[in-house]
C-alpha cells in the first residue's frame, strides 16, 4: 500500500512563499491566479494489507512528525 | 553553577553558545550530544542553540525535537531546570511542545541577520530580572523562520500570563505582536529568535545577553 500525505498551511496562517508564486504567476501574464498555497507531499509504501488500520498509523505519524498541527494541516490518501 | 548546550546535527551556534555562558557567568559548559539518553547530573541551566539541526528538513526544529536527548531536556524542564532555546533552539521547543506557537517563514521570504533592538516585555522572569529597570536591550537575529505565530487563543493566553518575554522594537520578520521570545507557563523554559550568545560582551556591539545567562544562572 502506499501512502500520499499532502501537507499544507491552514488557512488564515500566512504562507509566504504562496505569495511569492502567485505573484511571479501574475508576472507571467496569469492575472487571473488567486489563493496559491505551497505544501508538501510525503510518500511511502507500507507493509500493511489493512487500510482501516494503515490510515490510522498514518494519521499518528501526521500528528507525532509529519505535520505541525498548530500551523498546517494534512490530508491523508491510500492506494 | 553547571550548564549544558545540546548539539544536534547541524547545530552551529553550540560553540558561541559555551564560550557566551563560560565567559558570562563562569559557570562550567557541558556539551551533549543530541543522542544522549541522560544529561550531567547537577544542571542549572540547558541551552539548545542556534543553527539547522537536521538541515531545517520537514520542518525547523522538527526532527530535533524528537531526538533522544529531548525526553531528558524534557523532564529537566519539569523539574524546573532552566533552559533557553535560541533560534533554532527556539524552534526546537516549539516543535517539541515544550513552548506554544510556531515559527514560520519570515513575512518578507529574506533571511534577516541585524543587530535589534528588544523590548523587554517581562522584566520579572528568571530570565529578565538582571535587567533591572532596562525595558531596552540590543541583541543579534539570524533567522529565515523567525516569524512568530499562534493560534489568537493561545495568544489570548500567553499575552494575558505575561508570557511574552521580549518584543521587537521594528519587527523584522513578521511576528504577530512583534514576539521576539516567550515563556512557559512555569516560567522556567525561554525561546527566543534573538541571540544573546552573540551579545555576551561590548565587543560584539552588546553585552546585554550576558545579562540573561547572569539572571538564569542567579535564579538556579
Amino acid at each position: 500500500m502506499r501512502a500520499k500525505v499532502h501537507v499544507f498551511l491552514k488557512p488564515g496562517v500566512l504562507d509566504v512563499q504562496g505569495k511569492a508564486v502567485e505573484n511571479a504567476l501574475h508576472g507571467l501574464g496569469w492575472a487571473g491566479v488567486e489563493g496559491v498555497r505551497v505544501g508538501r507531499t510525503i510518500e511511502f509504501d507500507l507493509t500493511s494489507a489493512d487500510a482501516a488500520a494503515a490510515e490510522a498509523e498514518v494519521k499518528l505519524m501526521c500528528e507525532k512528525l509529519l505535520a505541525n498541527t498548530v500551523i498546517e494541516s494534512y490530508r491523508v490518501e491510500l492506494a | 553553577m553547571k550548564a549544558a548546550v545540546i548539539v544536534f546535527p547541524g547545530s552551529n551556534c553550540d560553540r558561541d553558545c559555551k564560550v557566551a555562558i563560560e565567559r558570562s557567568t563562569g559557570a562550567a559548559v557541558e556539551m551533549v550530544w543530541h543522542a544522549e539518553t541522560a544529561l550531567p547530573s547537577g544542571l542549572d541551566l540547558i541551552v539548545l542553540p542556534g543553527g539547522f539541526s537536521y538541515g531545517d528538513y520537514l520542518r525547523c526544529g522538527a526532527m530535533a525535537a524528537l531526538s533522544p536527548v529531548m525526553t531528558e531536556v524534557k523532564a529537566a524542564a519539569a523539574r524546573g531546570v532552566a533552559t533557553v532555546g535560541i533560534c533554532n533552539g527556539f524552534q526546537v521547543l516549539c516543535e517539541a511542545g515544550m513552548l506554544p506557537g510556531a515559527l514560520l517563514r519570515n513575512e518578507q521570504l529574506k533571511y534577516v541577520c541585524k543587530a535589534v533592538d528588544l523590548e523587554v516585555a517581562n522584566a520579572q522572569t528568571r530570565f529578565t530580572a538582571g535587567y533591572g529597570d532596562r525595558r531596552q536591550v540590543t541583541m543579534t537575529v539570524g533567522n529565515g523562520e523567525g516569524n512568530f505565530f499562534a493560534d489568537a487563543e493561545t495568544l489570548a493566553r500567553i499575552e494575558g500570563e505575561g508570557q511574552v518575554v521580549f518584543r521587537y522594537v521594528n519587527n523584522p520578520n513578521g511576528s504577530t505582536d512583534a514576539i521576539a521570545g516567550i515563556v512557559n507557563g512555569a516560567g522556567n523554559v525561554l525561546g527566543l529568535m534573538p541571540h544573546p550568545d552573540r551579545a555576551f560582551e561590548v565587543e560584539l556591539g552588546s553585552a546585554d545577553g550576558a545579562i540573561l545567562f547572569q539572571s538564569a544562572l542567579a535564579s538556579a
